[in-house]
């Protein structure tokens, strides 16, 4: 499969670059002692962490070392992790490996992440052919409106309003933390937003070309029933463009969910991101951005895929980027 | 609709009235779509709400008072000043703070769309016009950039070279200049096989004044949608970062590090939460309308349903994309 194979390849270059490109800004532009230990830090307790970091050799070396660390899952070991807030990870000390921990954080971010997902694709769905079989009803209005309101709400000020409503005024579902589904709502309907919006405007779009064609008249002609014609035979030919955007949206998602878990206190990697970064804890930041950026990359990977399944023209075409 | 006119008429004449028309008549077609109107309206009233601050503002807008700590939205404090959106901890007016912060708010949307515009569409022309190794470079470049996650990667640059306004305005250009290199690449392919350009070529013009005086004009309206739309894409991820405390800093305030502070009195004082995110839903809002409207009506199919006064039975109001 000469296509996916080049795919992957351009795909494994990414990351390469990505990760270059993390230790140019951390290293070079930046300097990982003063980053670490902040403009206040004496001299003498810089230089030790210069030591201890290997910083003193030259850079060339200091990247290779770096490159060589990451292949073997090394991303360092965290600088202050003792100090963090979520109560299970408070007697760990200083100095574990960072890697393990952003790790640990991934199946909380993919569980909201998944059921936002599962929540506004469906809802797109149902709402978009809805709208396409309905031109210029309410319900096509309601999709419009959807649509420009999730692209332009700030999410984290969307999840903040809920908490208002449900948890102050309510007083029906908590304001954050993890655990039983009823701390899931929330966030989940927060992160849901945005995709909701422009998942159901690439729906209404697709179907509405897609109902036009003749083979619709066709399947109509021969008597299959509204709703067959729409969700299996309409639907099935729209589904190119559906997966293109909800793909896009997946990885949106992924970083979506770092202001998201924040705003809930939703112990995924996005609020480890933020505490570590508020805790200058360059490794912990490091690995998880690596981790993140690897986690969009193979989503956009996985895209592809779907799409060669979806499209055999595509691995015909053979052409470079998403036709 | 002034070519019968116009032919009748001198040049210049011509010229000029036919501009009259095409002016009169666009300012007719945002009178008739009432929805895009309201947004042009707001967008007007919010720049000189964001420019105006220090004259119009009813209060000083770090002007502490304690005794008028908390006062609801159209609630008067205990001192008799009235407050229209309340005020916060300490005594602040919120309005007056949320005008002071529309110009922070604004002019990194502003200033960050006009910077990422100027480089992307410099390099997407070059690339567009000279093709080659530039524009195989730089192509992938931004593919490749697309696909990562801007936001995380703005934290970490921000995180190394320290939060602010200079820097913010530095993080949007590096990561943002892509969408416009990316269509001012198409449109450059899509101009150069027009007639005119090989005209413009075949009577010894040079790539220079092709590109500053042939190419550019034709290609600004689907730019200036572009550029619309960026504005507000910007200034949602300036609240974004500046509420992650990696934006604008204190004292300077924006709308979406209001948010953030009045994040600690979510259960005591809502409108310190809702007013400035309200702020910022309403200016992308209306900047994302009136986008829709110009791309409405810049483009040559759409245009003439707009132009041309509504008749009887016929929506001039059409959508479809």
């Amino acid at each position: 499969m000469p296509y996916l194979l080049r795919r992957f390849m351009q795909s494994l270059l990414l990351l390469f670059v990505l990760i270059s490109f993390v230790f140019v800004v951390g290293r070079i532009i930046g300097d990982p002692a003063l980053i670490m230990l902040g403009t206040s830090a004496s001299e003498t307790a810089l230089d030790q962490l210069r030591e201890n970091l290997g910083l003193n050799q030259p850079i060339w070396q200091q990247y290779l070392v770096f490159l060589g660390d990451l292949v073997q899952g090394d991303f360092g070991v965290s600088f202050r992790y003792g100090f963090s807030m979520m109560p299970s990870d408070a007697l760990r000390a200083e100095g574990t490996p960072v890697l393990p921990i952003v790790l640990s954080r991934l199946p909380a971010t993919f569980l909201l992440a998944g059921t936002a997902l599962v929540l506004a694709f469906s809802l797109a769905v149902v709402l978009g052919c809805l709208a396409a079989m309905y031109p210029r009803s309410w319900i096509d209005n309601l999709v419009n409106v959807i649509s420009l309101a999730s692209v332009s709400v700030v999410q984290f000020w969307l999840g903040l309003i809920l908490i208002i409503v449900f948890s102050v005024q309510l007083g029906l579902l908590p304001t954050g933390g993890y655990g039983s589904w009823q701390h899931l709502i929330l966030p989940a309907l927060t992160l849901a937003a945005r995709p909701l919006g422009r998942i159901s405007q690439v729906v209404r779009s697709a179907m509405l070309d897609e109902l036009s064609k003749p083979y619709i008249a066709a399947a109509r002609a021969k008597g299959v029933p509204e709703w067959r014609v729409v969700f299996v035979h309409a639907l099935k030919n729209a589904s190119i463009p559906i997966v293109t955007i909800t793909g896009d949206e997946l990885s949106q998602l992924l970083t979506g969910a770092m202001l998201v878990e924040t705003v809930f206190a939703w112990p995924g990697i996005g609020l480890l991101l933020i505490d570590s970064l508020g805790r200058r804890d360059l490794p912990m930041v490091q690995a998880g951005i690596c981790v993140v950026a690897a986690l969009v990359i193979l989503v956009n990977l996985a895209v592809d895929f779907a799409y060669t399944v979806l499209n055999p023209r595509i691995e015909m075409d053979n052409r470079g980027g998403r036709a | 609709m002034t070519a019968v006119d116009a032919q009748t008429l001198p040049q210049d004449e011509a010229h000029d009235r036919a501009a009259a028309i095409t002016s009169r008549a666009y300012f007719g077609a945002l009178m008739r779509d009432r929805v895009a109107f309201v947004s042009a309206i707001f967008l007007g009233l919010l720049l000189i709400a964001a420019l105006g601050a220090d004259l119009l503002a009813p209060y000083e807008p770090n002007q502490a008072n304690l005794r008028a700590r908390f006062v609801p939205p159209l609630g008067t404090a205990r001192d008799g000043g009235f407050h229209l959106l309340g005020t916060d901890e300490l005594g602040r007016d919120l309005f007056s703070r949320l005008m002071h912060g529309a110009r922070v708010s604004m002019s990194i949307g502003l200033l960050g769309a006009l910077c990422s515009g100027i480089v992307g569409i410099t390099l997407g022309v070059l690339a567009g016009f000279y093709r080659g190794l530039l524009e195989d470079v730089l192509m992938r470049a931004v593919d490749g950039m697309m696909a990562l996650p801007s936001l995380l990667i703005a934290l970490f640059i921000l995180f190394v070279i320290g939060p602010g306004f200079g820097n913010l305005i530095l993080i949007f250009t590096l990561l943002h200049w892509m969408v416009f290199a990316r269509m001012a690449r198409s449109l450059t392919l899509n101009h150069q096989q027009h007639t005119y350009i090989t005209a413009a070529r075949a009577i010894g013009g040079s790539d220079r004044r092709i590109i500053l005086t042939h190419l550019l004009p034709n290609m600004i309206s689907p730019l200036i949608v572009l550029f619309t739309l960026e504005i507000a894409v910007l200034i949602l991820s300036e609240a974004s970062l500046s509420f992650l405390g990696f934006g604008v800093q204190a004292p300077q305030s924006s709308w979406g590090l209001m948010i953030a502070r009045g994040r600690e009195y979510i259960s005591s004082a809502w409108w310190l939460v809702v007013m400035p995110g309200a702020a910022i839903f309403l200016t992308a809002l209306a900047l994302n309308l009136v986008a829709a409207w110009a791309r409405a009506i810049t483009d040559p199919v759409q245009r003439w349903r707009w132009l041309t006064p509504p008749r009887r039975n016929s929506q001039p109001i059409d959508d479809e994309d």
